[in-house]
C-alpha cells in the first residue's frame, strides 16, 4: 500500500546506446546497488550487529581500567582483539566503514527525493482519472450544496487541501507533509553526523581530581590534567586559559548511607572577567564561557604531616581514592621522597625516603579489623597505615602513580616495612628512628571533568527537527480527491440539479480515509452530520 | 505504603492469571468470532472470511458454545481492566511510599511499564474489540513479567541518588518505560501475525495451530506497525533526553555506555524495521521478525545489561 519503492533500475531505453565505459556502467551500477532501500537495511542491520561488541567488550574511550584489567586477565585473547580495534569499537576501521557507507546511501538516497519532492509541490494536483468509480472511494452526490468547480474547490481550500480547478473538474491533494518530514529526518540524520563530527575534531577534554584549599588550585592546561584528550584539530595552546580553586564541598548523606546531595563551591578566575564564586553539582555542571566544569565524583585527602629525624616537616595532602564500596572507604598513599635530607650537609639519603599507604575510613568501625568504613560522612575518621622506609624508586625514571607505591621496590628489600599504626585526626605515631606522623585532619576533594563539545548546540537542534520530521513521516497520509460536476439532466436549467461525482485515492496506507473522505462529502453536499450514511452508501 | 504496593502487585498477578484462564477458557469454546461490520478496512473483512478456512470442516458448534466463548472473552476484559486497576494502584502506593517518582530501579521501571502496556492494550481494546483474543498473550506476558520482577527484582524502597535527581531523568525516563510498554505490546501482535500469517497459508504444524482463532492476519499486521510507529518516536525522543540529561550530569551527550550502547542498537533495529515495512520487495513477515528482533534488544537492555555489564547507569540495577 505504500508508494515507497526500491529506487528504479536502469531505463531500458538506453540499451541500444554505444559502448558504455564499463568502469562508468560499475560505477554506477555500484552507486545504484548502494543507494537502494535494500542495502540500507543491510547497512543498518550491520551496524547494530557491529555495535554489540563495543557492549560487551571494555572500551577505552568508556573504561580505560578495565580495558588494561582485560589484558590482564586474557593475555593471548587481548592483543589479537586489540589489533582488530575490539577495544575501541566506536572509532574502529570497520565501524566508520558501515556508517560511512550508510551515510553516502542515505545522501544518495536523499537527493534525488528531495528534487522529486520540490517537483511535486510545484506541481498542481493531477487531473481526475476517466473513471472515478474504480477509485477506492467513490459516491456521487445528487443536488450538493456546493455544485459548481469553484465552490466545492472553497471547501477544500478551507480544509487545507491543495487545489486545481480544471474546467468541470476539480482536483485535490494532501499530505505533503509526509515526504517533507521524511526528508527532513533523514537530512536531520545527516546533520546529527555532523554535530558528533564536529565535536571530535574540535572538542577536548581533560580529567583531573582537585582538591580543596587555596594552593590546590588548577589552571587549565594540558598538564594540569590526569587524563587529557583533544580532537585532532585542537592544539595545547588553545586551551582557553581560566583557573578553579575549590572552596568547599559539601555531601549530605541519608541515614542508609545514599548520597542525597552534593555542592561544589569554586572560585572562578577567568581572563576579562572578576574572580567570582560559583557553585555547581551533579546535574548542574558550571558553564564557562568556554568550557563546561562536571563534578563527577568526591572524596577525602587526609593530611599527614611528617617530622624527620632532623626535625623538618612536610604534609602530604595527597587524595585518598575511593575503593568502590558505598560508605567511601579510600586507600591511597603519602610519598615524603624529600625526607632525611641531612640540614648539614644538604646532602639526600636515598635509602631513607619515607613513605605510608593504607586506608582512610570517613567512619571507621569502633573495634578492629579497621578496614572498611561504615558511612560515607566522617562520623569517626582514621587512616590505617603502613610506614615504609628506603629507597622509593622514584628517581629510575620510571613515572610512578601517586595513589600507590612502586611494589617492584618492596619486592626487591629496597623499601622495607617498618610498622602500621591506626591514627586518629591529632594523634601523632613516632617511628622506630624518632622521626613522627601526624594525622592532622582532612580536606575534601573532587573528581572533574572539563569539557568543550563545539557541535553541542547542532546536536540539539538537529535532534529536534529529526523527531519532527520523523512524525510527519509517520503520521502524515497522502491522499488525492477529485470532484467531477455533470450538467444537470435533460437541459432543463430550472429543472434538474447538477450531478457531482466525487472520487478518492490514499497514496498510503490510510485506515481513516474512508471516513475522511464521507466528511469531505458531507461537507460538499451540505449535510455534516450525514457523514456516515455518506459512507455506509459507498459501501 | 510499601507493603500496600507490595501487595497490590500480589493481587494483580492472581487477576491476570484469572484473566488469562478466562481467555484460554474463551479460545478453547469459540469458534472464531465473526469481524463485525465496523472492522476498519475492507481487506480486513476478506482476511477475516478467509479466518474462517476451518469452520467447514469443524462441525457447527452448538450456537450457545460460541455465546460462551464470547462470554469468556468479555469477562476476560473486564478482568484485565480490574488487574490493570490494581496495578496502577501498585505503582501509585509505591511512588507515594518513595516520596517520588516510581522508576528507581529495575523493579520499579519493569511495574511501570508493564502498566503502560496494559494501559495501552485496553486503549486497543476499546477501539478495536475484535482483536480481543490477543489478550491471551497479553496476559501471559503481564503474569510472567510482574511475577518475575517480583521475585527477582524486587528491592526496599530507596530515594534517588543524586545523578537521578533532575527533570531530564523523569523525562527520560518516563518516555523510556511509555516506549519500553508499547514496544512489549507491539510484540503480542507481532508473534501473533506470524503464527497467524502461517495458519492461513495452511500450515497445520505446533505454533500455528494456537493460531486458530485468532483475528485475521492483515489485522494483526497493521496493529503491530501502529503500535511500533507509535512508539518509535517516543523511543527516539527518550534517547535524546537521555543525551541531554547525560550531558548535564556525566559531561558528555553519548559515551558509549552498555545501556546506551543498546539503546543505539534498538533505535537501529526498529528503524530497520520502519524501513524494511516500507520496502514492497522485503515480506511482511520478515519485517515483523525484526520487530520481534527489536524487543528482544529493549530486553537485552533492560535485563541482559544491568545484569551482565558495569557503566554508568549501573544504579538502574537489580
Ligand atoms: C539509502 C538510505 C535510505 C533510504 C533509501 C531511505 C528511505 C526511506 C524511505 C523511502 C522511507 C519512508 C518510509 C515510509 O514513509 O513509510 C524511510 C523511512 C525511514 N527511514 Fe530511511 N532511508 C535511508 C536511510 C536511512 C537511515 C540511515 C536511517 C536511520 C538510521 C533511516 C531511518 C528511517 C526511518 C526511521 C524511517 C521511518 C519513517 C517512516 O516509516 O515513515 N533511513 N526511509
Amino acid at each position: 500500500m505504500t508508494t515507497v519503492d526500491d529506487r528504479p533500475s536502469t531505463p531500458p531505453a538506453q540499451a541500444p546506446r554505444r559502448r558504455v565505459n564499463p568502469v562508468l556502467a560499475l560505477l554506477r551500477n555500484s552507486w545504484r546497488q548502494l543507494t537502494s532501500m535494500r542495502t540500507a537495511l543491510i547497512l543498518l542491520f550491520l551496524l547494530a550487529v557491529a555495535a554489540i561488541p563495543g557492549s560487551v567488550l571494555p572500551q577505552r574511550g568508556v573504561n580505560p581500567e578495565r580495558v588494561n584489567q582485560w589484558f590482564v586477565d586474557h593475555p593471548d585473547l587481548a592483543p589479537r582483539l586489540d589489533q582488530i580495534g575490539a577495544f575501541e569499537v566506536f572509532g574502529s576501521v570497520w565501524f566508520s566503514a558501515i556508517y560511512l557507507l550508510l551515510f553516502t546511501s542515505l545522501i544518495g538516497c536523499i537527493l534525488p527525493r528531495a528534487r522529486d519532492h520540490v517537483r511535486a509541490l510545484r506541481m498542481k494536483p493531477p487531473a481526475a482519472p476517466k473513471r472515478l468509480e474504480r477509485l477506492p472511494q467513490h459516491t456521487v452526490l445528487e443536488a450538493p450544496a456546493a455544485a459548481d468547480p469553484e465552490a466545492i474547490a472553497a471547501v477544500l481550500r478551507g480544509r487545507r487541501w491543495r487545489v486545481t480547478v480544471r474546467g468541470n473538474e476539480v482536483s485535490a491533494e494532501k499530505g505533503y507533509l509526509k515526504e517533507t518530514g521524511n526528508l527532513l529526518f533523514h537530512v536531520s540524520l545527516v546533520a546529527v553526523l555532523l554535530g558528533v563530527a564536529l565535536g571530535s575534531w574540535y572538542g577536548w577534554h581533560g580529567n583531573r581530581i582537585l582538591v580543596a584549599g587555596e594552593d590546590n588550585a588548577f589552571c587549565n592546561t594540558r598538564q594540569q590534567y590526569a587524563e587529557a584528550s583533544l580532537g585532532p584539530r585542537v592544539d595545547s595552546a588553545d586551551l582557553p586559559p581560566f583557573c578553579l580553586t575549590l572552596e568547599k564541598f559539601e555531601a549530605d548523606y541519608l541515614p542508609s548511607g545514599l548520597a542525597s546531595r552534593y555542592w561544589a563551591t569554586v572560585t572562578v578566575d577567568e581572563p576579562g572577567g572578576a574572580v567570582r564564586t560559583a557553585g555547581f553539582s551533579v546535574n548542574s555542571p558550571l558553564r564557562l564561557g568556554s568550557a563546561n566544569v562536571y563534578l563527577l565524583g568526591n572524596g577525602y585527602a587526609p593530611l599527614l604531616k611528617y617530622t624527620d629525624k632532623y626535625g623538618r616537616s612536610q604534609t602530604s595532602e595527597a587524595p585518598f581514592l575511593r575503593t568502590g564500596d558505598s560508605n567511601a572507604t579510600e586507600e591511597g598513599v603519602a610519598i615524603f621522597p624529600d625526607a632525611n635530607v641531612d640540614p648539614k650537609t644538604g646532602a639526600r639519603a636515598p635509602d631513607q625516603q619515607i613513605a605510608f599507604d593504607g586506608l582512610y575510613l570517613p567512619t571507621g568501625p569502633e573495634s578492629a579489623p579497621y578496614v572498611a568504613s561504615q558511612y560515607p560522612a566522617e562520623r569517626n575518621p582514621m587512616v590505617n597505615l603502613t610506614a615504609y622506609r628506603g629507597n622509593l624508586g622514584m628517581d629510575a625514571g620510571i613515572p610512578g602513580s601517586v595513589y600507590a607505591l612502586d611494589r617492584r621496590q618492596i619486592d626487591d628489600g629496597k623499601l622495607k616495612e617498618i610498622g602500621t599504626k591506626l591514627l586518629r585526626p591529632g594523634e601523632k605515631w613516632t617511628l622506630d628512628d624518632g622521626s613522627t606522623l601526624e594525622f592532622v585532619g582532612t580536606k575534601p576533594y573532587i573528581t572533574l571533568a572539563v569539557r568543550h563539545a563545539p557541535g553541542q548546540t547542532l546536536l540539539l537542534v538537529a535532534s529536534g527537527t529529526l523527531l519532527l520530521g520523523l512524525m510527519g513521516s509517520l503520521f502524515a497520509r497522502r491522499r488525492r480527491v477529485w470532484f467531477r460536476v455533470s450538467p444537470p439532466e435533460g437541459g432543463s436549467p430550472t429543472g434538474g440539479s447538477s450531478l457531482v461525482e466525487a472520487g478518492g485515492l490514499p497514496r498510503t496506507e490510510h485506515p481513516g480515509f474512508a471516513d475522511e473522505f464521507a466528511q469531505l462529502v458531507a461537507a460538499v453536499s451540505g449535510d455534516e452530520p450525514d457523514a456516515r450514511r455518506a459512507r455506509e452508501g459507498d459501501e | 505504603m510499601s507493603a500496600l504496593s507490595d501487595q497490590l502487585v500480589t493481587y494483580a498477578i492472581l487477576v491476570y492469571l484469572i484473566a488469562m484462564i478466562s481467555h484460554a477458557v474463551e479460545f478453547a469454546l469459540g469458534n472464531a468470532r465473526k469481524v463485525p461490520a465496523a472492522a476498519p478496512a475492507r481487506e480486513l473483512v476478506g482476511a477475516g472470511a478467509g479466518g474462517t478456512v476451518d469452520e467447514p470442516a469443524a462441525p457447527p458448534r452448538p450456537d450457545h458454545s460460541a455465546a460462551r466463548a464470547v462470554l469468556a472473552g468479555r469477562i476476560a476484559g473486564w478482568l484485565t481492566a480490574v488487574a490493570a486497576a490494581v496495578h496502577l494502584g501498585a505503582v501509585i502506593t509505591r511512588g507515594v511510599a518513595a516520596d517520588r517518582m516510581p522508576w528507581g530501579n529495575m523493579y520499579e521501571f519493569v511495574l511501570t511499564g508493564t502498566w503502560i502496556g496494559v494501559a495501552a492494550w485496553l486503549v486497543v481494546l476499546w477501539k478495536q474489540p475484535w482483536l480481543r483474543r490477543l489478550g491471551l498473550f497479553l496476559t501471559l506476558v503481564m503474569v510472567l513479567l510482574l511475577a518475575f520482577a517480583e521475585l527477582k527484582l524486587y528491592v526496599p524502597i530507596e530515594p534517588l541518588m543524586p545523578a537521578l535527581q533532575s527533570w531530564w531523568f523523569i523525562i527520560h525516563v518516563s518516555t523510556i518505560i511509555f516506549a519500553s510498554g508499547l514496544f512489549l505490546l507491539g510484540v503480542v501482535p507481532a508473534a501473533a501475525y506470524l503464527m497467524r500469517a502461517g495458519w492461513e497459508q495452511g500450515r497445520r504444524s505446533f505454533p500455528y495451530t494456537l493460531a486458530r482463532r485468532l483475528p485475521a492476519a492483515a489485522g494483526l499486521e497493521r496493529l503491530t506497525f501502529t503500535l511500533h510507529a507509535f512508539s518509535f518516536p517516543i523511543f527516539t525522543f527518550a534517547v535524546i533526553a537521555g543525551a541531554i540529561w547525560a550531558e548535564a550530569a556525566w559531561g558528555r551527550a553519548w559515551g558509549w555506555d552498555p545501556k546506551e550502547t543498546w539503546a543505539f542498537i534498538s533505535w537501529v533495529v526498529y528503524a530497520g524495521y520502519l524501513h524494511a515495512r516500507a520496502t514492497p520487495s522485503v515480506k511482511r513477515n520478515v519485517a515483523t521478525w525484526i520487530s520481534i528482533v527489536g524487543f528482544l534488544t529493549v530486553m537485552m537492555n533492560l535485563f541482559g545489561v544491568n545484569f551482565f555489564f558495569t557503566g554508568l547507569h549501573s544504579y538502574a540495577g537489580v
